[in-house]
This record gives C-alpha cells, sequence and structure tokens, in this order.
C-alpha cells in the first residue's frame, strides 16, 4: 500500500489550491479525480469572477483553471485522473478505483475536496429526454461545443440559473423565461439584469407544472405559486421549449465524510449534510480536512482560499511547517475569505430579505421581481450620474464583494472605497477619456459609457456586448431597455475590441437623445 | 434541433479531434475523436438513449458529467456504459438500450 503524506480527494479549484500550498512546503500529496480532466467546474465557468485583484476578480473562471493548473504543475503536485475514490476508512486509508483496478493508499492526512452536486426537483415529465441540469448544459456548450438545445426554460434565479442562462444566450440559444418558485430573483442583480435587458422574461413565484412531449421535450407549462408554493389556479403559462434546465441548487458531496466516521449535521445554511468543522477546515477526525463546496455551499474563489487555509493546516498538522507561519499565513487568508464574504449576499446573510443597501438606500424591488432595474428607481443610485460630455453610468446597486471598477479607470474617476462591497460612485470632478475599460472590467456588466447629448439631438451610449456576430459599424437595429422591450431605433458607431477588454468588446449606438438613459442593450434589425 | 458552436464569443473556436464515423442502431454518423459519445450523438439531434426497464420511458442526457447515469448504452456490445464520460472511437457501435438489452423489448 504506497503512503503519501497528503492525499487529496478532488481537484477542483480547492483541492487544486489545497495541494499547491502543501506541496511547496515539502509534502508529498497525490490528488484524485474521478473526472478526465483536472479543474472541477472552473473550465465551464466563462464570466468574469467577482472580488478584487487578490480573488482574481475580472479574470474569467476557466483562465483561473488554467493559472491553477500551471500553479499546480509548478509545485510538482501529482494528480491522477479517472480515479474514483470510493472508500475513506480507519488509519487514513483511501480506496481508489482507477480504470478497472482497486487500489489501495495511505495517507497521513487527507483533504476532501469533493464539491457538490446539483439538486433536482420532479414534475410531471421531468425524466423526459430534453430536461438537464444547467451544469450538463455548461457541460455540453463551454467544454463541448454543442448547443444544450434550441429553445431553452431555465428553472431557478440563483446565481447558476442567471449565469447559465446568460451562457445560453452567448451560444446562440433563444432562452424563453427563467423561472423560480421564490417570490425573489436569487443571484446577483446584476447577472439577472444582463440577462434580462436581452428580452428573457422573469417569472418569479412561478415553477413547472409539467414538461410536455412524448419521447421528448416539446414544450412546458409552468404556472404561479402561492406564498405556500401551492399552484393558483388559471395562472397557467405554456412555452413551446425542447430544453428544460434545472439550476435548483447545489448539495455538498459528503458522502466520504460520512463513511469515515466524521461527525455530521444537516445545516440548510450550508447546503445540506455537511461535516463539522472548525473555519480552517478540521473535522472530527485528526487530519482529516475539508475545502471548497464539500463543507458548504459557496462559490470557486472562497473555494480557492478554504482550499489555501486547508493545505497550509495541513502541513502545520505534519510538522512540516511551525506554528508562527501558520498563524500569519492564516490571518492573510482570513483577511481574503472575509472580503468574499461580506455585503447582501453574504452567507450570513443568506434566507433574509434586506431592503436597503448598506448605504441605506431602497433596494429596486423590481429588480428581484423581474429583474431589471425600473426606470423610476434607476436614478437612487449612487453610480447614476449626469454631466456634460461622456460620463460612466454605473448601474451595480447591490452591496456585492467585487470592485475591479474602481482599478480600471486610468483616470480615477471611480471609487469604491475601503468598503469592498460599498456601490461604485462616479467622482464629480471626473475626466473620462471613453477609454471603455470600466465597462470591460466589470465582471456583472453593469456599466455604460453615455453621452446623453451629442448636440444634434442624439446620445451615444456603450454597453458591454459578448455576443456574436458583432454588428458592423453603422448597423441598423433597435435598443432595447433594461427590461428588454423595444425603446428606440439606434445605430452602431463602433465597436471596440482590445486584448484589455478580454472578449468583452464594447458597442458603442446612437440613439435619440431621450433615451440615453433607458437604452442599454442593442438588438441587430432582423431581416 | 441540436446543433455545434462554430464560434463562441469568448471561447472563440473549439479544437476538436479528428472527425470520425460511428454507428448508432446501424446508421453511420459523424462525430470528433476524442469527445463524449453523448456529444456527438446530441450534434446529431439524438436524444433518446436508452428506454427504462419497467416502464419503457425514454431517457437521455441528463448531468452530462457521469453522475446520473440517465445516458446509459450499449457501446461496442457493453451495456450500461455512460455516453456522457466515455471518449468517442472510430467506428464505435453504439446502440439504443432497452432495459439492459439492445433488444427491443417485443423482441425480449
Amino acid at each position: 500500500m504506497k503512503r503519501f503524506d497528503l492525499i487529496i480527494v478532488g481537484a477542483g479549484p480547492s483541492g487544486l489550491s489545497a495541494a499547491i500550498e502543501a506541496a511547496k512546503r515539502g509534502l508529498d500529496v497525490v490528488v484524485f479525480d474521478e473526472n478526465e480532466k483536472p479543474g472541477g467546474q472552473l473550465f465551464k465557468q466563462i464570466h468574469k469572477f467577482f472580488g478584487s485583484k487578490e480573488h482574481r476578480a475580472k479574470v474569467r473562471g476557466f483562465v483561473i483553471g488554467e493559472q491553477l493548473l500551471k500553479e499546480a504543475d509548478e509545485a510538482g503536485v501529482k494528480v491522477v485522473l479517472n480515479a474514483t475514490v470510493i472508500g475513506l476508512y480507519q488509519d487514513k486509508e483511501v480506496v481508489v478505483k482507477i480504470g478497472e483496478e482497486i487500489s489501495h493508499y495511505k495517507g497521513d492526512s487527507i483533504i476532501i475536496a469533493t464539491g457538490a452536486a446539483e439538486n433536482m426537483v420532479t414534475f410531471p415529465g421531468w425524466t423526459l429526454p430534453g430536461v438537464i441540469g444547467a451544469g450538463a448544459a455548461q457541460t455540453m456548450m463551454n467544454l463541448h461545443g454543442v448547443l444544450p438545445g434550441k429553445k431553452v426554460l431555465m428553472l431557478g434565479s440563483g446565481n447558476v440559473g442567471l449565469v447559465v442562462s446568460f451562457q445560453l444566450l452567448q451560444c446562440g440559444c433563444e432562452v424563453v423565461a427563467l423561472v423560480d418558485a421564490a417570490p425573489r430573483v436569487g443571484g446577483y442583480g446584476v447577472h439577472a439584469a444582463k440577462v434580462a435587458r436581452t428580452g428573457v422574461p422573469f417569472f418569479l413565484s412561478h415553477t413547472i407544472v409539467k414538461a410536455e412531449g412524448d419521447e421528448a421535450v416539446s414544450g412546458v407549462t409552468i404556472a404561479e405559486v402561492d406564498d405556500k408554493f401551492q399552484f393558483i389556479p388559471g395562472t397557467e403559462k405554456h412555452f413551446d421549449v425542447d430544453t428544460i434546465c434545472l439550476a435548483v441548487g447545489l448539495s455538498p458531496m459528503s458522502q466520504l465524510l460520512k463513511m469515515a466516521g466524521a461527525k455530521m449535521e444537516d445545516n440548510p445554511r450550508r447546503g445540506g449534510q455537511v461535516p463539522i468543522c472548525d473555519e480552517y477546515g478540521r473535522t472530527s477526525i485528526e487530519g482529516v480536512f475539508v475545502a471548497g463546496d464539500v463543507s458548504g455551499i459557496e462559490e470557486a474563489s472562497s473555494a480557492m482560499i478554504e482550499g489555501r487555509m486547508a493545505g497550509i493546516v495541513a502541513a502545520e498538522y505534519l510538522g512540516y511547517i511551525e506554528k508562527e507561519e501558520l498563524d500569519s499565513k492564516l490571518k492573510e487568508l482570513d483577511c481574503a475569505l472575509d472580503g468574499l464574504r461580506q455585503g447582501m449576499f453574504a452567507p450570513s446573510n443568506r434566507g433574509k430579505a434586506i431592503e436597503k443597501t448598506e448605504e441605506g438606500i431602497d433596494i429596486s424591488t423590481n429588480l428581484l421581481k423581474k429583474g431589471y432595474i425600473a426606470d423610476d428607481e434607476i436614478e437612487r443610485f449612487p453610480g447614476i450620474t449626469h454631466r456634460k460630455g461622456i460620463h460612466p453610468v454605473i448601474e451595480c446597486t447591490q452591496n456585492i464583494p467585487c470592485n475591479p471598477c474602481q482599478d480600471a479607470c486610468p483616470k480615477k474617476c471611480i471609487s469604491i472605497g475601503e468598503n469592498i462591497t460599498s456601490l461604485p460612485i462616479v467622482l464629480q470632478d471626473c475626466d473620462c477619456i471613453n477609454c471603455g475599460m470600466c465597462v470591460a472590467s466589470c465582471s456583472g456588466q453593469a456599466i455604460f459609457l453615455v453621452d446623453e447629448d451629442c448636440g444634434d439631438g442624439t446620445a451615444t451610449v456603450t454597453l458591454p456586448y459578448e455576443f456574436l456576430p458583432i454588428p458592423a459599424e453603422g448597423t441598423k437595429g433597435i435598443a432595447l431597455g433594461r427590461d428588454g422591450n423595444k425603446v428606440c431605433e439606434a445605430t452602431v458607431v463602433s465597436v471596440k475590441t482590445a486584448k484589455a477588454f478580454d472578449k468583452t468588446n464594447l458597442l458603442t449606438m446612437r440613439i435619440p437623445k431621450e433615451y440615453a438613459m433607458s437604452a442599454r442593450f442593442f438588438k441587430a434589425e432582423e431581416a | 434541433m441540436a446543433e455545434r458552436i462554430v464560434e463562441h464569443p469568448i471561447l472563440g473556436v473549439q479544437e476538436k479531434g479528428r472527425k470520425v464515423s460511428f454507428f448508432f442502431d446501424g446508421k453511420e454518423y459523424e462525430g470528433f475523436e476524442g469527445e463524449p459519445i453523448a456529444a456527438a450523438l446530441k450534434a446529431n439531434d439524438v436524444m433518446i438513449h436508452r428506454y427504462t426497464k419497467k416502464e419503457h420511458k425514454p431517457r437521455g442526457i441528463f448531468c452530462a458529467i457521469g453522475r446520473c447515469t440517465d445516458c446509459v448504452m450499449i457501446v461496442n456490445g457493453v451495456p450500461n456504459v455512460r455516453t456522457c464520460i466515455t471518449a468517442l472511437e472510430e467506428g464505435m457501435v453504439v446502440k439504443t438500450q432497452y432495459g439492459v438489452s439492445e433488444k427491443p423489448f417485443e423482441e425480449q
């Protein structure tokens, strides 16, 4: 039986991060992963991440994945793929199935970083081909380049449902509706807004009555639910779709820990059955640690920090580093993790209805109900300013831990301040040079450059545009409002692309000036 | 219905293995070597991978990461192969699975 200093189960963001920290400190580390490729779900994430520089904010998920793999390689981490860990026994014995062979390994320490699995909901017809998990949609379109469907209904308005809906739009699918039984949008408002302004209708307090079709999905009926989640008769709505995508949450894959005899708890705030552990991932079994979603559902950025923590804790447990190094390093990582766990969507706020921002401004209720900020709500947010000439308009209205816009502006026009969750403000004496760096840097695609009055009765709006085909200069079309409805005619003035924008194209459209504060998306005229 | 993404606004043109042919229920199809069998089938508009043993209900791709086993088929004579995580090879023989057999129920 081969022995390792540290055996890690799962080569996703937390497992790889743990492996890197441990290997850098001299531990002999192996990582087992059941998949064909390492990186977990990172390679399916094509949006720019939130946070600050230390969290690799504004870098796209798959690029973070590549960086992590390179770092692991340089640290000498050994990753064994197609290796399913099927058992964790006394004295940290790990049983792994590699191909058709079962092998036994002994770890002096173990980190379980198995992540989470998608939840499902059942309804008549839910087993029909064409009903898929949101993760399956991501896998098909972003890894294998195959469209998951042509017309899709998304169930679930958490960040997964919102982000995957946008990804479906990006690869050319039609998203007919975004549906959630909850009364409020669960994910970030900025993710909802970028989906809503393309014309996707949101149906909150609605869920699926049935999926239709004999051999595969051909349609779906949804209906409104009351506050006890019972269908309200007469509210049914039908859509012709070929695909129904389910994004109804994640559950920790903690079975190995239970098997090993770790003390577990059923904690809905952490997503289900989770091991009882301290803030650095120490479970009730000495030398067995956890990191990432397996110990509570969050997201990849915090999983990477938790992984680093667990790797360092394991190094200290085995005597590879002194307590002083452990403490100082953990302190640093604590700060980084705290930064991500701030704001409206912090784990401590889960399930609470937040009505005001930290600044005391009323949250947009329309954003929570319909996915977009109503025209009569937008002016109250501090990122919305008016002046002569081109200037940024920042439609960031919820306190989330994210600040790339502040660093992006070479003229220092945008300020978030010390508190990473504060709403960005545009400084009064700002000298905007129309470079577009703020627009491209905003992970939420919530910044626009607006010239409210060009002097000839028109205005220009520059918006982030991550779709194909890129419309040519002079293309005529329609401008859509935040709600995705037509507000006016529009002409494309320019589409700027640059390496620094990282695939976020900057589309500038000319519109009648009275629509400067309502036109937020461009759609080419259909021939 | 389903199609391949030719160019993606963020991922660009995705690299694929060489084009190979394979058989699905006796008919020849094209796919790319190394991609999951399920991806090749999806790109060819195949939605039904199997029918359940008791109620004869159709099943297709569900999780696409090898967990749910909804997409299992008979591959080169072996039943219960998870097509979403099994790489396509030249000349592979893929068949709809009825229960655990390649024979339709009326012939079983």
